[in-house]
């Protein structure tokens, strides 16, 4: 497997507080990477690295290199926009914007300068189908998105992100707002999109990481305890915290 | 009583009875008991002020009808209350309400919501902690302060760029006015918009949109009730506005939509005839009653329209 995102000797503050600490990585393409850990162990915080939505929290430093396709992301020379537009996040809550479902989905490729109509109704009509909501919801996508259901209104969400063809998609506690009959389909979802998309996920629920992931990173206090294939570690750790985690010792 | 209820219980019953004298208030229950009707009591005061102002205003616009045709005043273009031929057709007194009123807009809704943008979406901790007390002073300075600031401030420059403009205007009154009302669109449109959950802003975020795009895009349309509503409240107040326009429009009721013209607005109006020495019981002096419920009529529908869209705000995340 290609590597995609490759972090090395990561290090991240919150003004004083030292959120990541020398983490390094290798996430693969095309695969469902997990990130694992207990809150506030930095896992998310990584997460929102690959797009840098940290930089809108007032105080964040970032040392160290994470590189995206062979490109240091943090360089002078990214345009965080266009950056954003290939590295897709879906919310741990959905977080529809108050449009219509069609404008939900057409927003993202609207800002990227997308105007003719046929173009976007094609857009609206793969993105939903890849998101497997298109039966759902073909007959009124004049409505308002509030009106779905919350896991419709995720897939949404997921639509929405794959609208502007991003090659990475980050989920960040995607499915944690969510009935499990909804959970279980996301998750489906997930497997579905890992043939063509490298998503990188991060979960409270140990089991899903299981299910789900093809490699897991688990996480303490802002470090990378153990990072191997998803079945390695779960059946078989190598760190005794990791085991002491998955076995539901703490966290 | 319950003694014979619980026949094994009896010392457990003796020490429920002896305990029963803490249940008596050993406070002094008459506050208790007084305070309710005292604070009853200084609600309905506004309430009954509200009332009785409303019942002085529309009896004396009552007997004013009496006198004066209501046709008359709903129909006639000329409002000369104070000299021969006396006429009292509402229009001009409207007509310069709605000019003055439209030039503040103009000034206070562009401005406002600009800085509300700013506020809300760009300005730093810091830079917010300062600009919004000033906000808030502004919003406080006495109008006559801004009448006089209107007068020999905003006046000579007007004429400076067009010398023809009389020392009375509606542009500069309108102008001052505005800009009295701005903090007050700022404010409750900056509240409008911190109230979209930032969840919604990290949505477009992530899809690559930029700050003024998001702000633009998502921000201002999800919080547009709220800001329609901050307009209208502005729009009420602005036509509510007395001494700004007393001070800097002039005193000549004029059917006329030339802001350069010397206007008269309703409170204006109301304000020369109650300094002025009008006899009490006098048509003219009626007059300033059914200027002034015509002014609290459009006012109170404005709030109304405000509250209502205020509250569908409420619901649209």
């Amino acid at each position: 497997m290609n590597t995609i995102i490759e972090i090395d000797k990561l290090n991240l503050f919150y003004s004083d507080f030292h959120a990541l600490r020398n983490v390094s990585l290798e996430i693969p393409e095309k695969a469902i990477t997990a990130f694992i850990g207990p809150s506030g162990c930095g896992k998310s915080t990584l997460l929102r690295t690959f797009n840098r939505m940290n930089d809108m929290i007032q105080g964040t430093r970032i040392e160290g290199v994470c590189a995206i396709g062979g490109t240091d992301i943090y360089s002078d020379e990214v345009d965080v926009e266009t950056l954003r537009k290939r590295v897709g996040m879906v919310f741990q809550q959905p977080n529809p914007f108050p449009k219509s479902i069609y404008d939900n989905i057409a927003y993202g490729p609207r800002l990227h300068g997308i105007k003719d109509r046929k173009k976007l109704d094609e857009i609206v009509e793969t993105s939903l189908r890849s998101a497997a909501l298109w039966e759902e919801v073909k007959d009124h996508l004049k409505r308002s998105a509030f009106s779905i259901s919350g896991g419709q209104q995720q897939r949404l969400c997921i639509a929405r992100a794959l609208a502007v063809e991003p090659d990475i998609l980050l989920m960040d506690e995607a499915t944690s707002a969510l009935d499990p009959i909804s959970t279980l389909k996301i998750e489906e979802l997930a497997q579905e999109l890992k043939d063509r998309y490298t998503i990188v996920m991060v979960t409270h629920n140990m089991h899903q990481a299981a299910r789900v992931s093809q490699q897991t990173v688990f996480f303490l206090n802002g470090e990378v305890v153990e990072y191997s294939d998803t079945e390695q570690l779960f059946s078989n750790p190598n760190d005794q915290r990791t085991e002491d985690y998955i076995s539901g010792r703490f966290g | 009583m319950r003694e014979e209820g619980i026949p094994s219980g009896k010392t457990a019953i003796e020490g429920i009875q002896k305990d029963k004298r803490t249940f008596k208030n050993s406070r002094n229950s008459i506050m208790d008991k007084t305070m309710p009707a005292f604070l009853l009591f200084c609600a309905v005061i506004s309430i009954l002020t509200t009332v009785g102002i409303v019942y002085i205003l529309f009896t004396e616009t009552y007997h004013f009808f009496q006198k004066v045709p209501f046709k008359e005043f709903i129909a006639s273009g000329t409002w000369s209350p104070l000299f021969e031929p006396k006429q009292f057709g509402i229009w001009p007194l409207l007509s310069g309400t709605l000019l003055i009123t439209v030039i503040a807009c103009l000034v206070a809704i562009p401005l406002g919501l600009a800085a509300a943008i700013y506020l809300s979406e760009y300005a730093p901790k810091a830079v917010r902690k300062v600009i919004k007390p000033i906000l808030e002073v502004l919003a406080g300075v006495p109008t006559i302060v801004y009448g006089y600031f209107a007068l020999t401030f905003m006046t000579p420059i007007i004429r400076v760029l067009f010398p023809d403009v009389g020392i009375f205007n509606a542009l500069s009154a309108g102008i001052v006015v505005g800009i009295m009302i701005i903090p007050m669109v700022c404010s409750l449109s900056e509240d409008a918009m911190s109230a979209v959950p930032r969840s919604l802003r990290d949505g477009a975020y992530a899809l690559g949109a930029t700050k003024f795009e998001v702000a633009l895009k998502i921000v201002v349309p999800a919080a547009f009730s709220g800001i329609v509503a901050s307009s209208v409240l502005a729009f009420s107040r602005a036509i509510g506005e007395t001494m700004i326009v007393t001070v800097a429009a002039g005193a000549t009721p004029k059917l006329t939509a030339n802001p350069f013209d010397s206007i008269q607005t309703m409170t204006a109006y109301i304000v020369q005839v109650s300094l002025g020495d009008t006899p009490h019981g006098t048509v003219e002096y009626g007059s300033i009653f059914a200027v002034g419920a015509t002014l609290f009529l459009i006012t109170f529908v404005l709030n109304i329209v405000a509250q209502y869209l205020a509250k569908r705000f409420r619901e649209e995340y």
